[in-house]
């Protein structure tokens, strides 16, 4: 099981992005689309699943809790179902001064937890104030998880609450390490819940040395930093760099989840070159 | 002065369940002025509880419990007390209930929300402590407010953010969810966690206009 990720641009020119899209097609079986991801604003996450959803291509609606507050939320759900978008990524969001509004008023009135309860409880036919649905809509729900967090447990913790929550399916973070990982997966075992490796190609040993200062709970090992370091053909070595780590990290859990960030078009020579 | 209520007798027992031997703690101060956490209500507070089933150890009434010091000093005296009791049960702002936890190694829970600080600042001044939610929470977190201290006011676990103990805000700042964890592993009571927190009732904090009027 395989899921894609497209990030919105920032503006209304959908072209490239949708160009990038269409190199998924029949490849995965979904495609994760970003709500206004590392809290940069852009076109909304919703338009783009229904552009997806168009094209033919099953999308993930993310949905983070930065900027909408519960009736924003709930409505948005609501509206997720009536243009047929049933898959939604239910996460918290990174703090509104990571991004490139850092003025903004953060809103988080719910948490990734009551996030997932809430779309539950649309399930059910009421609202988060108890008042019933005309019409009840349907989601499939999934979480995240950081599994190279430094601690673990209480990652773990929250994840199972998730699950209890409602969560039927996990993306995580980017992995590197698979050995790490599979320690992560002894530990969430128990949970019976599919979880999906994340993959972020690595463009340049200068992006791995800036997402393992930056970027929580990713960390790319410094002989994997030597190899882009190294390499005279970037683009070759992330590719197979990427391959490796999605045939070691495969057999360890449900499946992969792929994020290109910028590099949609490799994504087709990556799932060749992982024989997927 | 720091304005409070107590808050309904249910949701204390509800804290209480399955703990019989209670410690109690008021105020002095700003509890004892709105008749929230004063001598009168802990007196009330002890029968209360005792007519319940329970068992009352000991009380302690402090001037300031906000005062970090003069807390731990006062609660030296009721060692014995607070070591032999299941629960500690303070009836002041939520400052005074998170200075009571950081003292005293024993599950603390908070007896009264906390409305507004009334124009005045409690006497811990190491950080902001308590912002006057009107729902207290720190029953679910070990006494370590996730309200004042955790940057997106989170309340069922830390977000992806979180990484070595700091807050990806900014690595000053020591994740609050890393604090309760390590606060409720220290207690052998991780597995208040488990509870799925709902989201919490803004409404109390909403209330328009200054410090209400009692």
């Amino acid at each position: 099981m395989v899921t894609g990720e497209v990030g919105p641009p920032k503006g209304v020119a959908i072209q490239e992005m949708l160009e990038s899209a269409k190199l998924y097609k029949g490849r995965v079986i979904a495609v994760n689309v970003t709500d206004q991801q590392s809290a940069v604003m852009r076109l909304g996450s919703l338009a783009v699943c229904h552009l997806l959803r168009d094209m033919e291509i099953e999308p993930i609606f993310q949905v983070t809790c930065r900027d909408r507050n519960r009736i924003a939320v709930q409505s948005d759900l609501l509206s997720a179902y009536v243009l047929g978008i049933e898959n939604v990524l239910c996460l918290t969001g990174d703090y509104v001064t990571l991004g490139d509004h850092p003025q903004a008023k953060p809103v988080f009135d719910l948490d990734s937890v009551s996030l997932l309860q809430a779309a539950v409880q649309l399930q059910q036919g009421k609202d988060l104030a108890g008042k019933e649905l005309d019409g009840i809509p349907k989601f499939f729900l999934g979480a995240t998880v950081t599994p190279g967090a430094n601690p673990l447990e209480p990652q773990i913790i929250k994840m199972e609450k998730k699950v209890k929550a409602g969560a039927q399916f996990f993306q995580t973070q980017a992995v590197y390490e698979p050995k790490k990982f599979e320690e992560f997966m002894g530990a969430v075992k128990h949970l019976n819940v599919p979880v999906l490796a994340g993959i972020i190609l690595l463009k340049s040993a200068g992006m791995a040395r800036f997402m393992n200062k930056n970027v929580a709970g990713v960390h790319v090992p410094d002989d994997l930093i030597e190899e882009m370091e190294k390499t005279e053909n970037r683009v070759d070595k992330s590719i197979e760099i990427a391959a490796r780590l999605i045939n070691e990290l495969k057999g360890l859990c449900q499946g992969i989840h792929i994020m290109p960030i910028g590099w949609e078009k490799r994504v087709p020579a990556v799932l060749d070159a992982a024989e997927l | 002065m720091l304005i409070s209520e107590q808050k309904p007798l249910e949701e204390i027992l509800n804290y209480l369940d399955g703990e019989k031997n209670i410690f109690l703690i008021g105020c002095k101060g700003c509890a004892e002025g709105f008749q929230s956490g004063g001598e009168k209500q802990v007196l009330e507070m002890s029968s209360t509880l005792e007519e319940q089933g329970k068992s009352v150890v000991g009380f302690s009434l402090i001037d300031m419990v906000c005062n970090e010091t003069l807390t731990r000093m006062k609660l030296k005296v009721h060692k014995r007390e607070t070591e032999a009791a299941d629960s500690i049960l303070v009836l002041t702002c939520g400052i005074g209930v998170q200075t009571v936890a950081e003292v005293v190694n024993k599950v603390v829970h908070p007896g009264c929300n906390t409305l507004s600080s009334g124009g005045a600042h409690a006497e811990w001044k190491e950080a902001e402590r308590c912002l006057e939610c009107g729902d207290c929470v720190l029953e679910f977190t070990g006494g370590i407010c996730p309200i004042a201290r955790c940057s997106k006011h989170l309340l069922n676990g830390p977000c992806g953010g979180s990484q070595d103990g700091k807050c990806e805000v900014n690595a000053d700042i020591p994740c609050a969810w890393q604090l309760i964890i390590e606060r409720l592993t220290e207690l052998g009571q991780l597995d208040r966690l488990e509870k799925l927190v709902p989201p919490k009732n803004w409404n109390v904090s909403l209330i328009a206009g200054l410090p209400v009027k009692r």
